[in-house]
Parts: C-alpha cells; structure tokens; sequence
C-alpha cells in the first residue's frame, strides 16, 4: 500500500480512536502510543525506498483546475516527517506523565487535538504543491489553537489571540497572495527539482515575492512576526516542547527550505539575487532573539526566544542559496529539534517536580534533579554546537555554506550567536548544579499530587534522557541524513 | 434547443404558491413549499446539465419567435445561479418548519409559505428570463413577497426594517424599469440577446449612458452595495429566520447576476467598462464594502446583525469579480455566489436554531454554549472559517479565483482590499469563538427552553456543512463551470 497514504492515515485514525477511547486514560495513552509508533515504523521505512531515489506519490483528486490535492515523499519532507514522527510518541509518553502531574484537564481534547497536529504536519511534510501544502499549514494552526488555550484562563485566551492572530493574518495576508502569484506566474505549484519560476519573473519581483512567502510562512517566525512564539508558550509543556519547538515551527522553516528550493530554485535565487534582503532579515533575527533571550527569567520565555533565533539559521540556510548552507539548513532542522525538545522536556520536570518556572529560582535545583539538568546540559551543548553532539553538524555545513558564498558576515553572525547561546544556556546549568539550594531541605514542600523532592515521574524522565541521547547519537548517526539532504539538494 | 424546461422551473413553484393558500394547513404549506423546492432544484439541475452537454436552451413563451415573444433563455451562468437558488431552498426546507412554528404565529404559516414560494419563484425567474422587462416583472415578483417576509418577523420592529426595504427597494426597482424603458426607446426591443446585438454597433449617445447608469444603480440597490447598503442590516436581522437564511444566500446574488449579465452582454462591456467608469466605479465601492462591513461587523452585539453585515462585506467580493469586466472577474463571482451562499446560508440556520431555542441570538449569550451542544458550534466554526477562507473551505476556493482575477489584471488596492477584509472577519469570527469558547456563561441566565436542536435543522446544517468542506477540497468542476460561463458572458474563446 502506498507508503504517502498510511502516513497521512495514522495521525487521522489515531485522533479519531482518542476521541472515542476517551474514557478510559489508559486506553486512550495506549492508542496514542501504538499510533505514534507506527507512524514512525511507516516513515523510517521509508528512508531505503527514498535514498534509492524512489518518490512514493498520491494523487488524490483535483481541488482546483489542475491543482490536484497532491502529496510526495521527497527526501526533504521525509527529513521533517521523520523529526515529527520520531518524537511524537516520546512525546506522548511524556505527555502523559506531564498531565497527571501538572493536574490538567480536558486529556482527550488534548490528545485528540495532538494526533491532529501530527495529521497536519505529515501533510505539510508531503505536499507535492503549495496550495496542499497551504491547506495542512491552516489545519496546524487551527489545530494547535485549543492546545495553546489549554487552561482557558484569561492569559492563555490572550496567548491564543496572539497565536491565532498572527499566524492567520501572515498567513491570509501574505502567504496566500505569494502563493496565488506564483502559480500565476509560473502556471502550475507544483514542487520540482530546481523551481519553477526561473525566468519567469524579474529579478525585482521575485524578490517581493520571495520576502511575501518567507514573511507569510509565519510559523517560521521571523522578526517582526515572531511574537506568536513567546505567547504560545502558555501551552502545557508537551506542547511547548513537540510543537512550538519542533512540528510547528519546523513546519515554518521546513516550508521556507522546500519553497527556496523547489519553487524558486537555488541557483535562480543566487543569480538574480532575490533573496539577499531575507538575509539580513534573518541574521538580525537570529541576534535580536538571543540577545532579548538573554533578558527572559521565565524560563520558557527564554527557550522560545532561543528557538526563534536558532529558527533563521534555517531561513538563513535557505537564502544563502548554496547547496552547503541549504544542506546545512535541513541538518539544523533536525539538530535542534533534538535539542529544544529536550530543553522544554526539562523546563517541564522542573515544573512538575518543583513548580519552578524562573530561571532565578533553579539555584541548587540540580543535585536534586541531577538527570534532568545533565539532559538540559547535554542538549545546552548541541544547540551551541560543540562537538560530540548533533548540533555541531549543522553549524559546520551552515558555516561551509558561508564561506562559499564568501559572505564572511554570515560566519561572523554564526560565531556570535553561537556565544550568544552560550550565555544564555549554560548559566542555567551551572546555577543548577553549583549554586547554593535557595530554600532549606524540606520547609514548604508542596505536598500535592504526592510528589517526592527530586526527579519527576519516570514517565517524564525517561523521555527526556532519551532525547539527550539522541543529541549525542545525532553526531556519529548524522552520515544517512546528510547523504538524504546531498539527495534532495544537489 | 429549443425545449420548454426553463419554463417549468419557474412555473412549478409559481403554481404552487397559490395552491399553498387554498390549502392552508401549516404542515401541507411546508410540504408543498418542499416540492417546489425539490422539483425546481431538479429541473435546475437538469438544465445545467444539458447546457453543459448542448449549449443554450431556449424556450419562447407561448410559441412566439423572439424578439417579439418572451424567451427564457439558460446559459452556463444563470444555469448554474438557478441550481443555487433552488438548492438553497431546497437545504432551507427541513429548518425551516420547526424555526418558522415558533417563530410565525399559526393562522399565518401558510401564507408565509405562499409568500416563501413566490420569492422562490421571482428569484428563480429572474435569473431564468432572457427578457429585460421580464426581468423587472419576476424583480417585483421576489421583492414584494420579500416585503411581506421580512414584516412577519415576530419583533415590530420588523415593520420598520421591511419599510426601510419597501422604499429603498422600490426606488431601485424603479431605477431599473427606467433603464430598460431607455433601451427599450433606443432601440425597441425587449429581448437582452437582442438588446445585446443592438447595442454593441457602437452606440455613444446620452440615453444609452443614462440607461446604463439607471440599471447599475437600481441593482446595486437589490444588491446591498455600498452605499445604498442600509437597508439590508435591519431586514435580514428582523425577518423570520429562516426567511433570512433563504434570502441572504440567493436575493442578492441573484441581483448580482443580473448585473453581470447587463454589463457583459446587454449593454456591453464596450459601454460599461470602457466608454463609462462604471467598472472602475465597482470595483472601487466593492473595495470599501468589504472592508466597512467586515469592520461594522466587529461591533455587532446581534448574532444574526453580524452575519448580515458580514453579507454586505462578502457581496464586495462578488461585485468586485464583476466590475473587473473580465471573464475571469465574472468567473470569480458566480464562484463566490455559489460559495457564500452555502455558508451564508449555514450560518443563519444556526442563527435559526439559537433564536428557536432562546428567543433571540446575541452573541454575549453564547458563553457555555459549545458544551450543550457541541455540533452546532462546530457548524459555527466551519461557517466561519469558509467567510475567513481558510483552505478546506469553499471560501478558499472563491478567495483563491478572485485574487487569481485581480493579479492577472494587477489590480493591487483590491487586493489589499480582499486580503484585510479576509482579516477582519479573523476578528469578527473568532471573537464570537472566544465568548463561545470562553466566556463566563452567566448563571443567572435562564436555562433554556429546550436544548436540543430541532432534527430538521440538524439535517440542513450538516448538508450545508458537509457542502462547505466538499466544496473547498473538491471544487475544480465549479471553478471549470464557472471559468466557462464567464468566458460564454464575455464572448471570449476558451
């Protein structure tokens, strides 16, 4: 059966089974697990058909004249559909845990609107044109609107209203337009190896347009419309961690990527230059956003403001428009997936174990939860890019990428960001393990929900030093990827 | 091809309308009501179908050859503007007797399905003539049963807002008339192929500017357009509901396609779009009505207020595809008739329901309702997410072919214009999401009189919603339709 079906199934099953298994938790948990491991199964099976250069298509039928609802697995969306697919269900293992111990409610609306959010992201990941890839991108946001109110108190409402807000006017006002435009102009949205609108526009148009679909791709929150990100950290922390720092705005940036390479083409955009304002605006996103990182106590808050600056390495990647920076870009999606999730795992323990949410208050907090804080500094590394962790890789191709391009102010941008990173992560780690404890040994603990005074649930735990892992396993694994990436974007 | 269907589409429900009086009995009336809507439909259905397969379908009225007798005459364009109105009434129907027992005291019910019958039949007529001064007769037709309608909207205050539509839509049927009285002196005839032949021989004269200028006027009035808009906020809030749940999916997009057809083929695109600003002028007031009442929208505290001011934003849309004087234009708005029908039409059913089960429908209310029932808000959401355009929705589908239209004619302040008006309805939709959602629900709130939702409105919302979402994924045989009919309207080659 084709492979394109049953990953676009999955996700929609699953979400319909949570809904009817609603009442009993165990059930339900259990659904959601079987789902996301078979999604994964189905979607790593599929990397030999890919490599071996098969490209796995359904047409389903035609939306519009000529534009089919159409979906393919190509290296790139496979690269992303298997970041979705890998830590949906370690996510719904620490999702559980979470919500018993953080005491939400509502789980079923929760799960069910979670295995939606996966069934749009695998859309996204195989679309095979723009408008289906615009159709999934709606469906993402609409249903990962009631994740963020979750709590439905008045800050999570006017988290929501920001979230929806921006994300639906970048989208209506921007996106569809660009996309309108485009297929006017080339005559077809369709994906295709080296992008259909060489030749077709002057350099000064395509360069509106370019700046049209990166600004209207506002997922991939690039300044100024990245205030969507912060708000939706409202959100319980699973949420935070598999979809604002993973699905959601990898879909952003995944989108960026795909558009840069196979709607406009790469050598397209170095020859007419299309994309060089873009990269300005993404070198001073990525600066801005760790410097205003810098500033955030809540630690969530800074997470989110890490996230939204590692995000334009990938814009940045893109619109290089070399094949070493855009192989780079891709690499970074994968790399700081590992690492973010596991930063929001953490951020998320040390809620439920401590009801701590300042960094100001994580002082002594590490000997207490000494896997927990090993894991945050773990990923801390990757995502500054030391070696021996995953996220030296993509740093390394990024950097290549620059130098290639000979644009030496990119390098510089990279350099001080990675500093940047430096002093906003690690001081965590460091206040963690070396500060003296604020509170005295067992005054106030908080007695509910039963929880003893170190780690959080294993169910938490487990996930999270999974993931920490798999930064580490990220540098001696990274060879099938990269070989993926060399595939797609030659 | 000569063949009397045409006739009959009009003629079934203009037969049974008086029967509906002879027979009285509220449950009969509604039946009877039902079969018109059923045959029509299926007669519709049956002329679209062979339009497609045949070309033109001509009927002369008593045998007499045009130009001298009256002609029905079915084209793509009003085959498929019939199979809306009469699909609508059709979805209407099962909503409508529940909604209309409560709402329209019992004596009355079967003549408020007489007048139902009748604004079918105006409507239907309209858009089936190929006559110019038919035309006026079936606007009369529809307009005056519209009147008694809206008056037997159970507030008083439904006196004043059928008023307020007496005058206004009697000036504009007046404007109208005129019109057609001018070309009729030009040229003598009646007939609008023939009127079309006549006039294309490059007339330039005064009368022929002050015709044109008296049919746009006097259906921009039908239409609700910008600025002589006021008279549709009030009659669509007042009247009975499933009155307005009829009406705003088909009386004015029936208007409209009378004044695409008058400017691509009556009196020409030559005088209407080139020799005169009347496109130019179109375009511009549809820019301002989709963005002033997406914007009134937002401040609407009446449920069924907000979706008729948010009808004026989306009559914009259609008025801007035709003053764009393209057959693309002209593809774009059948496109979005057909579109905002539907929704529309969902829409006020809920609309409907709210008022049967709570006496009224404003949307401070709403708070805690989403947990009663479930369904119906999820009906809300797909409404509303088709006004915004959000892909897998028909309005998606209308949005996309509109902005298609206006790129390929690089027409940037409309644009503009569709995109915010697109984003302002984010807001006037998400806002009755949120106090839904959200809101505290007040407790001292009486409980209501009977929280289900009555079965026919249950079957009428799921039609229409399960046609919103099969419309915004499964549309390329519309859009084809449309982009021929509109290539047919403006005689270009496809």
């Amino acid at each position: 059966m084709n492979v394109v079906i049953v990953a676009l199934a999955i996700p929609l099953l699953t979400a319909l089974a949570v809904a009817f298994a609603g009442r009993s938790p165990a059930l339900r948990n259990a659904v959601t697990l079987i789902g996301g491991g078979l999604l994964a199964v189905v979607v790593f099976g599929a990397w030999p058909t890919v490599i071996g250069g098969d490209r796995p298509t359904w047409e389903a039928w035609a939306i519009l004249p000529g534009i089919e609802l159409l979906f393919v697995l190509e290296p790139l969306g496979l690269l992303y559909a298997s970041v979705a697919a890998g830590l949906w269900p370690i996510t719904s293992v620490y999702a559980a845990g979470y919500l018993e111990g953080a005491g939400e409610k509502h789980r079923t609306r929760f799960f069910v609107c979670f295995a939606l959010a996966i069934f749009a992201a695998m859309g996204i990941a195989l679309a095979g044109n723009l408008v289906t890839l615009f159709l999934f991108y709606e469906v993402l946001t609409l249903s990962t609107w009631p994740l963020v109110t979750h709590k439905g108190t008045a800050e999570a409402r006017r988290g929501g209203r920001i979230y929806l807000g921006i994300l639906i006017t970048t989208s209506v006002g921007l996106l569809l337009p660009a996309i309108v435009w485009a297929g006017l102009l080339a005559g077809t949205t369709e994906f295709r190896a080296g992008g259909i609108l060489t030749g077709k526009a002057s350099p000064a148009v395509l360069a509106v347009l370019y700046a049209l679909f990166l600004f209207g791709l506002g997922k991939a929150a690039l300044m100024p419309f990245h205030r969507w990100l912060p708000a939706a950290m409202v959100a319980p922390t699973p949420v935070s961690a598999l979809l604002h720092a993973v699905a959601v705005v990898k879909a952003g940036v995944f989108a960026v990527l795909k558009v840069s390479v196979m709607i406009f083409g790469l050598d397209n955009l170095d020859q007419t230059d299309a994309s060089e304002i873009m990269q300005w605006v993404a070198g001073f996103t990525i600066l801005m956003a760790s410097i205003i990182a810098l500033q955030q106590d809540n630690l969530k808050a800074r997470l989110a403001y890490s996230t939204i600056s590692q995000l334009s390495y990938i814009v940045l990647g893109a619109t290089m428009a070399t094949s070493l920076a855009a192989q780079g870009a891709g690499l970074h999606i994968v790399m700081h997936a590992l690492g973010k999730i596991t930063l929001f795992f953490c951020a998320g323990a040390i809620y439920v174990a401590h009801h701590k949410t300042l960094v100001s208050e994580l002082d002594g907090l590490g000997r207490k939860m000494p896997w927990t804080f090993a894991a945050f500094g773990l990923a801390s590394l990757s995502i500054i890019g030391i070696p021996p962790l995953g996220g030296t890789w993509s740093k390394w191709w990024l950097t290549l990428g620059a130098l290639e391009a000979e644009q030496y102010w990119i390098v510089a941008t990279l350099a001080i960001s990675s500093l940047l990173n430096i002093a906003y992560l690690l001081p965590i780690v460091a206040r963690g393990f070396l500060r003296p404890s604020a509170e005295p040994p067992h005054a106030g603990a908080p007695q509910d929900h039963g929880h003893h005074d170190g780690e959080a649930a294993a169910t938490m735990v487990a996930p999270l030093m999974l993931t920490a892992v798999g930064c580490l396993a990220a540098f001696v694994l990274a060879e099938p990827a990269i070989r993926l990436l060399q595939g797609a974007i030659p | 091809m000569n063949t009397q269907l045409p006739v009959l589409v009009v003629l079934i429900p203009l037969l049974i309308a008086p029967l509906i009086v002879l027979v009285r009995n509220p449950t009969a009336a509604w039946a009877l009501f039902g079969a018109a809507a059923v045959s029509s439909f299926a007669l519709a259905v049956q002329c679209l179908l062979l339009v497609q397969e045949q070309g033109l379908l001509q009927a002369f009225l008593g045998g007499w050859e045009p130009p001298f007798g009256i002609e029905y005459r079915i084209d793509l364009a009003n085959a498929i503007v019939l199979c809306l109105v009469s699909g609508i009434a059709l979805l209407v129907t099962p909503m409508a007797k529940a909604s209309i027992e409560r709402e329209i005291s019992e004596p009355r019910i079967y003549l408020f399905y007489a007048c139902l019958t009748l604004c079918l039949t105006g409507l239907l007529g309209m858009a089936a003539t190929g006559d110019a001064f038919n035309v006026f007769v079936f606007l009369e037709i529809s307009s005056l049963s519209g009147y008694a309608l809206i008056a037997m909207g159970n507030s008083r205050r439904a006196l004043l807002a059928s008023f307020r539509y007496l005058v206004m839509g009697t000036v504009g049927g007046t404007f109208f008339l005129t019109g057609v009285g001018l070309l009729y002196a030009l040229t003598g005839t009646l007939n609008m192929a023939d009127l079309a032949g006549s006039l294309t021989m490059g007339f330039d004269s005064r009368v022929l500017i002050a015709a044109a200028a008296f049919i746009v006027v006097g259906l921009s009035i039908k239409i609700a357009l910008f600025p002589v808009h006021a008279w549709l906020p009030a009659a669509y809030a007042e009247a009975p509901s499933a009155v307005t749940a009829f009406m705003a999916a088909t009386a004015t997009k029936v208007a409209a396609y009378v004044l695409l057809r008058f400017a691509a083929t009556v009196i020409g695109p030559v005088v209407v779009f080139a020799t005169l600003p009347i496109g130019t002028a179109l375009v511009w007031l549809a820019c301002i009505a989709m963005v002033a009442g997406s914007i009134a929208a937002i401040y609407q505290t009446d449920f069924k207020r907000l979706l008729a001011w948010s009808s004026l934003a989306q009559i914009g849309y259609i008025v801007l595809g035709i003053g764009l004087g393209t057959d693309a234009g002209a593809s774009a708005a059948l496109t979005h008739m057909v579109n905002h029908g539907v929704i529309k039409c969902g829409l006020f059913v809920i609309a409907g329901v709210l008022v049967w089960r709570h006496g009224q429908a404003t949307v401070a209310n709403f708070a805690g309702m989403p947990q009663q029932s479930p369904w119906l808000f999820a009906a809300f959401v797909i409404g509303a997410l088709g006004l915004i355009g959000v892909p897998g929705t028909g309005g998606f589908i209308s949005k996309w072919v509109l902005l298609q239209a206006l790129i390929a004619e690089s027409a940037w302040v409309a644009v503009a214009a569709v995109l915010v008006s697109s984003l302002l309805a984010v807001i006037y939709c998400w806002r009755v999401v949120e106090i839904a959602w959200f809101g505290d629900s007040d407790a001292s709130q009486p409980p209501p009189a009977a929280s289900r939702t009555p079965v026919g409105a249950t079957l009428s919302l799921a039609m229409l919603s399960g046609l919103v979402v099969y419309l915004g994924v499964h549309s390329s045989w519309l859009v084809e339709l449309t982009a021929q009919a509109g290539a047919d309207l403006f005689g270009v080659g496809r």
